[in-house]
């Protein structure tokens, strides 16, 4: 059988990757794409702990179904912002949105 | 190596692989492509965690919705014609940030000892979190209905503009 270690450090290497997108990229768009992978390890690990370590409450299941529904929701009202964005500055990049930087 | 090991690492190297893809691409449209690699190959990792309805709503939600909606947006804020430095200057510093959270946190979890069984699967049927699902987190799954009703009324009041615009 699979150790549950297994998926714990899948987990971890999806979310690292995903603080490195955050961190690297530029484009608001790329941006909530890594957001989105580190949405993806949390639900792997939410899981993960849910049929290994609780099978009787199995709270971590039904979180992955709450993550999953604000991440669409998420995902919805963060385009609508770049798009915003983008049509009030000709750009989507974080770093040229600077009006409120002192 | 037992078949299921074998199966966690048919899935596990794309979603790994795609990740990967995701924050390196040189081209937008690559990095979504392989957004939807990764996506899926989590849905395989869902199924191999006997979460099946979860496996379904990711392909259904993520596959399909998200990654369609992403790139509606890179077409509509044309991150493509502007190749030129997708990544800041803090690239670097962002690695080590990365990096640096994957071995403290791999390490704390290798030194922790999980209370219970932790090399055997558990299933976990539909009916089961179905049951749940309505009865003691009924009221969390109704203000979540909520939120995505008032977060999707949102975004489109905030893409569709002022009138006249």
């Amino acid at each position: 059988m699979i150790p549950i270690n297994d998926f714990l450090v899948l987990s971890s290497i999806l979310f690292s990757l995903g603080i490195y997108g955050v961190l690297a990229r530029r484009s608001a768009v790329l941006i909530l794409m890594s957001v989105e992978l580190m949405l993806q390890a949390v639900s792997i690990n939410f899981i993960a702990f849910a049929v290994y370590l609780s099978p009787q409450a199995f709270t971590g299941l039904i979180f992955a179904v709450f993550v999953i529904t604000i991440a669409a929701a998420e995902v919805g009202l963060a385009l609508a912002i770049i798009l915003r964005l983008y049509r009030n500055k000709a750009t989507a990049n974080v770093d040229e949105a600077d009006t409120m930087k002192w | 190596m037992t078949y299921e090991e074998v199966i966690f690492y048919v899935v596990a190297v794309p979603t790994v692989v795609g990740a990967i893809g995701v924050v390196t691409a040189r081209n937008v449209v690559h990095s979504a492509l392989f957004l939807i690699l990764s996506l899926l190959s989590v849905a395989g990792i869902f199924i191999l965690l006997s979460a099946e309805f979860l496996a379904i709503v990711q392909v259904l939600i993520y596959g399909g919705a998200v990654t369609i909606l992403v790139l509606f947006a890179m077409m509509l804020t044309r991150v493509r014609d502007m190749p030129a430095a997708l990544d800041g200057p803090q690239r670097p510093f962002a690695a080590l940030a990365a990096g640096a959270f994957m071995v403290v946190s791999i390490f704390s979890m290798e030194s922790t000892e999980w209370p219970g069984e932790t090399d055997k699967i558990n299933v976990i049927s539909i009916e089961q979190i179905g049951n749940d699902l309505f009865t003691t987190w009924a009221v969390p799954f109704e203000v979540a209905s909520l939120v995505l009703m008032v977060a999707l009324l949102g975004a489109i009041v905030l893409a569709r503009g002022e009138e006249g615009e």
